[in-house]
């Protein structure tokens, strides 16, 4: 058993003295008795040492298959984590640092936060950028609530979000008491037609979300709907791959007032869903209403160019019951992950990233149109796409036998994901299989 | 220090990005971006120094006392770090086939089990990601269950006014109203005024026990029993569960729900601000509307299930999984024991470095406290002109980090220490020596105290400056 | 104890001062501006919304405080003082000519208190 505990039973008999008292138990006499647990009440076995805590740990991991090529996205990406982004991040006064409250020994901590909000604007386009939520659902959740005021309460959803965004958005305006109304899909991509029936009627309209490229991989008309939201006095939120954004118009470029997204493609492992990065970018005229912590620029008693925790004021602890959000601990060390992805990468290196998940996804669609299975869209697509079939399960059954995940089962069909990681080989190899099990 | 774009050279890289196999595509010209991209360019030698001097001027809890109240700042066992970088856990797909992940089920599964045992719940989920967004959890299942009997007039949460900050913030997330109640001489909850607050509106009660000095509220079952027969709900917030981890149990108190923060009480790393985990657990009634997905054992294997009932989704997949199979992992290691003598540490250590401090400042309590103390330095100030802060900031000089500062609301120069059990005697024989040298210093070199800290990388930053005019990013002008 | 005597007061640390032409201009007075310390943030309502006398018409922010400011008065805000969306501190250096709004046809609450009053609200209050 290992409770690191340093103190030795001498240490502990002397402490006990010092403070008066005889044992243990005495020092829980303000708990009623009938709430003291005896040890044989509290079914937990006894704990072990950390090679058999390992050993336990192992064989769980073991119990799950890791395949060799992942072609499956939908919300969680393959992409190469380089090495150095897990040794910086493994840094112990990184790891184990509180969140950066006392800033004379924490601006560490605080430039590169400060350094990963420069770096997100930088990727979206935007004027601000937060110091990160919780993962991309919850940034759009966060969102949604940004666009709301007290005129206006209304959130539109495209229902060609990703289901686990849609889901966590309606979760938050529900608790909220704010009304949610979901865009129609068609040929793949948000109904500009439906959305301007829908605004057109409705003087609450708050924000309008909507995702580039978007859950089905095809890219959205994006400045259509931005100019749609805005003429209905909405505010347009756009959730962005990161990695997309070294290829495709930004946010900023379009005019969006805030930009969300998924964080992990930015060196996170897919790590069975978490923790990964929410982020969240605004414009100027929206910083304020930004949730969660940030960091800002400032000088100390010396005059030296020093980063603190600013805007405060707008926080949980705080203004208590009217705080915009009650976010205290985000994903600070997810933030610093992507930071130093980020600069590791360099623009250059996002950006012929982004081109070759954009070419090695038209390069498997191209070939899985030969055998048959065609896409069910015509728009214009990054690095996910859909293929129509009614023979899914058995695709990807045989792909899994060969350890690779295929793409994820969809209505009629599967949503492929390529990214820099998926070579040609692999990809021939799928195409290959699937021609098998079609036949 | 340089900021990374002041280090960025053209055309510095590292090898990153292989070559392409694949012909390239035609691209949809008016999708494409047109503004340049500007991240910094370094080698990777130079982008490996730059976080290296960034890191000496970060302070965990490696690097020595951290005795920062209501944080539980324990040390964070290397083999957890171990467990969690197992590529059969890192490397899953989070929509991989159930088949594939069934050791994954397991660990959500298992931890599950430890944690209602320890908490006295019967059901669990960890999809929020921290302490706010489990209560905020809380608080949808608390508003899920009144709405489900159609009791939707329970529209009031009642919190102390000794609670954090997040307890009312999360409150108005999930469209309640807030109700403050005062705090007794102890922080306790005042017993009249809680029965005065309690009505046919009232949808349930936050509370912290041991509360935010420190103290057990010895009128616990009273407490619980008064919102329950207004027809409330009970929320306990798990931030202070470290001082009774095994030994007692929120469930058997009357809690009908629970956050726990993992990575406090289960020694999960803060990351500098995160991620955490905010399990949440429930009673049975109000197990139907959890968040889904929710691991079920059959007989053919752990499955993902999504009840009816379900409020829905708090967060995308299934919370921060990396983070529970390391509490997982140090849950396996303490066992039960363990567990029971951590905590018992715990009070043990804050006793003790309470009883070391006692005779150079009031302690806001009178008597034991569990795992956290709070010093009122009202009378020092009075004296002296030194604050709560001047101290505070005098200990990081000292190579420590500071308590909690002027929190909770209620004594109004407040110090809370909590040591944690993975605190030696001699660590806090040393600490107390170095803290009640500060405090005598006080009244004999007040202004060393007021100027502090001297021999940090920076002196006190100039806040207002920050606020009023907001620097957020980094400008590019230099280049 | 700067409190001039033209100007109206609340218990809640706002004046309120009648112009020539009836409309009123609200803010807070200096004895409020001290204690809350140097202000980094205001939030202000946009001409054309109604306040209403006893509640809140916005917000002042320091570095680890938010007070609200409440209105004194019943009517419409027909212009705020938009310097102070930029210069908060103005209110610090001069709190009376840092008023924040001014209200048309305003209907007063009553109790309001003179200078002389308020002065000594504000010593039972240290």
């Amino acid at each position: 058993m290992g409770s690191f505990v340093p103190s030795n039973p001498k240490e502990r008999e002397e402490m006990l003295k010092t403070v008066g008292v005889e044992s243990f138990r005495d020092l829980y006499r303000a708990v009623p008795e009938a709430l003291l647990l005896p040890r044989e009440k509290l079914n937990v076995p006894d704990g072990v040492s950390e090679p058999e805590a390992m050993r336990a740990m192992e064989t769980m991991a073991e119990k799950n298959r890791v395949f060799r090529a992942v072609l499956r996205g939908a919300g969680a990406y393959w992409h190469y984590i380089p090495a150095i982004v897990g040794r910086v991040t493994s840094k112990e006064q990184f790891l184990t640092a509180y969140t950066p409250y006392q800033a004379e020994i924490s601006q560490g901590v605080l430039q590169s936060i400060f350094e990963y909000q420069t770096m997100m604007c930088e990727l979206t386009g935007m004027a601000v950028s937060n110091a990160s939520v919780y993962d991309g659902a919850t940034a759009a959740a966060e969102a949604a609530a940004m666009c709301v005021d007290r005129k206006r309460s209304t959130v539109y959803l495209s229902k060609a979000l990703a289901p686990d965004v849609i889901r966590t958005v309606q979760t938050y305006c529900w608790g909220a008491n704010r009304q949610v109304r979901l865009i129609p899909v068609k040929d793949g991509l948000t109904d500009l037609e439906a959305l301007k029936g829908m605004l057109a009627e409705d003087s609450a309209a708050a924000g309008v979300i909507f995702a580039q490229p978007n859950y089905f991989g095809n890219l959205e008309d994006c400045a259509g709907l931005i100019e749609l939201t805005h003429q209905a006095g909405a505010k347009a939120v756009m959730s962005v791959n990161p990695i997309a954004m070294g290829l495709l118009q930004t946010p900023g470029e379009l005019g969006a007032d805030i930009a969300v997204g998924e964080g992990q493609p930015l060196g996170m492992p897919m790590g069975f869903g978490g923790p990964y990065l929410g982020f969240m970018c605004a414009s100027q005229e929206l910083f304020r209403h930004l949730p969660g912590r940030i960091v800002g620029e400032t000088t100390d008693a010396q005059g030296k160019r020093c980063y603190v925790l600013t805007l405060q004021a707008r926080e949980q602890h705080i203004r208590r019951e009217k705080a915009a959000s009650n976010i205290c601990s985000n994903q600070a060390l997810c933030a610093m992950t992507a930071a130093v992805y980020l600069a590791a990468m360099g623009a250059e290196g996002i950006t012929k990233t982004a081109r070759l998940c954009y070419d090695k996804a038209h390069y498997l669609a191209a070939e899985l149109e030969k055998i048959g299975l065609k896409r069910r869209d015509e728009a214009d697509f990054f690095h996910e796409f859909v293929t129509e079939t009614d023979c899914a399960e058995k695709l990807l059954v045989a792909l899994e036998a060969k350890g690779i995940l295929g793409g994820l089962p969809v209505e009629n069909g599967v949503l492929w994901c390529c990214t820099e990681q998926c070579d040609r080989s692999v990809m021939d190899e799928v195409v290959a299989i699937c021609r098998e099990a079609m036949a | 220090m340089k900021l990374i774009f002041e280090r960025s050279m053209e055309g510095h890289q590292c090898s990153l990005v292989p070559r392409s196999d694949v012909p390239a595509a035609s691209l949809p010209e008016k999708q494409m971006r047109r503004s340049t991209l500007r991240l910094p360019e370094l080698s990777e030698t130079e982008l490996s120094r730059h976080y290296t001097e960034l890191s000496k001027q970060a302070y965990g809890v490696n690097d020595g006392f951290y005795p920062l109240g209501s944080c539980t700042m324990k040390y964070n066992p290397a083999v957890n770090e171990e467990a969690a970088r197992l590529k059969g856990f890192a490397a899953l797909h989070p929509l991989q086939p159930e088949s594939t992940v069934q050791g994954a089920m397991e660990v959500l599964y298992r931890a599950e089990q430890i944690l209602c045992q320890v908490t006295a719940m019967d059901e669990m989920t960890f999809q929020p990601a921290a302490g706010a967004h489990g209560e905020f959890t809380g608080l949808l299942l608390i508003k899920a269950y009144h709405e489900a009997r159609k009791d939707s007039a329970r529209r009031k949460i009642i919190v102390p006014d000794s609670a954090h900050g997040t307890n009312p913030a999360s409150a108005a997330m999930c469209g309640f109203t807030v109700v403050n109640i005062p705090s007794n001489a102890q922080g306790g909850v005042d017993i009249d005024a809680l029965r005065a607050a309690v009505g046919e509106d009232t949808a349930g009660l936050m509370l912290t026990n041991p509360n935010t000095l420190g103290i057990f509220d010895p009128n616990i079952l009273e407490i619980t029993k008064i919102v329950h027969e207004a027809g409330g709900l009970c929320y306990y917030d798990g931030a202070n569960l470290n001082a009774i981890m095994g030994n007692a149990r929120p469930g058997d108190m009357g809690f009908d729900v629970i956050h726990l923060n993992l990575h406090k009480t289960f020694s999960t790393p803060h990351g500098g601000g995160g991620p955490g985990s905010g399990a949440v657990g429930v009673k049975k009634q109000l197990a139907p509307y959890l968040p889904a997905p929710h691991v079920m054992k059959t007989e053919k294997g752990f499955t993902f299930e999504r009840a009816a009932q379900s409020l829905g989704q708090v967060k995308a997949f299934y919370g921060n999984f990396l983070v529970v199979v390391r509490a997982l992992c140090y849950m396996l290691m303490l066992g039960g024991d363990g567990m029971q003598e951590a905590s018992e540490n715990a009070v043990l250590n804050a006793n003790y470095l309470r009883m070391l401090l006692a005779p150079n400042c009031k302690v806001a309590t009178d008597g034991l406290c569990m795992h956290e103390f709070v010093l009122d330095l009202g009378e020092i100030k009075k004296e002296t002109g030194v604050s709560a802060m001047d101290v505070a900031k005098a200990m990081l000089d000292e190579g420590m980090h500071a308590p909690t500062m002027y929190f909770p609301l209620i004594v109004h120069e407040a110090l809370m220490f909590e040591p944690t059990e993975t605190e030696s005697k001699q660590t806090l024989d040393e600490a107390a020596q170095t803290v009640n040298a500060l405090l005598q210093a006080a009244f004999t070199d007040p202004e060393r105290l007021h100027n502090a800290p001297s021999r940090t990388p920076i002196g006190r930053p100039d806040d207002v400056q920050a606020a009023r005019k907001p620097v957020l990013r980094y400008s590019f002008e230099n280049q | 104890m700067n409190c001039p005597e033209n100007l109206k007061y609340t218990k809640s640390h706002e004046f309120v001062e009648t112009l020539e032409n009836g409309n009123v201009r609200i803010g807070i007075t200096d004895y409020a501006q001290n204690e809350l310390g140097d202000l980094v943030f205001v939030n202000l309502p946009q001409a054309g919304d109604e306040v209403t006398a006893g509640e809140a018409f916005g917000d002042m922010e320091s570095v680890k405080a938010v007070a609200d400011v409440l209105s004194p008065v019943t009517g419409t805000v027909c212009a705020i003082n938009e310097e102070l969306l930029d210069a908060p501190q103005k209110i610090n250096e001069n709190a009376y000519e840092a008023w924040m709004i001014e209200v048309e046809s305003p209907e007063l609450e009553d109790g309001l208190m003179d200078a002389a009053a308020y002065a000594a609200f504000c010593e039972s209050e240290k």
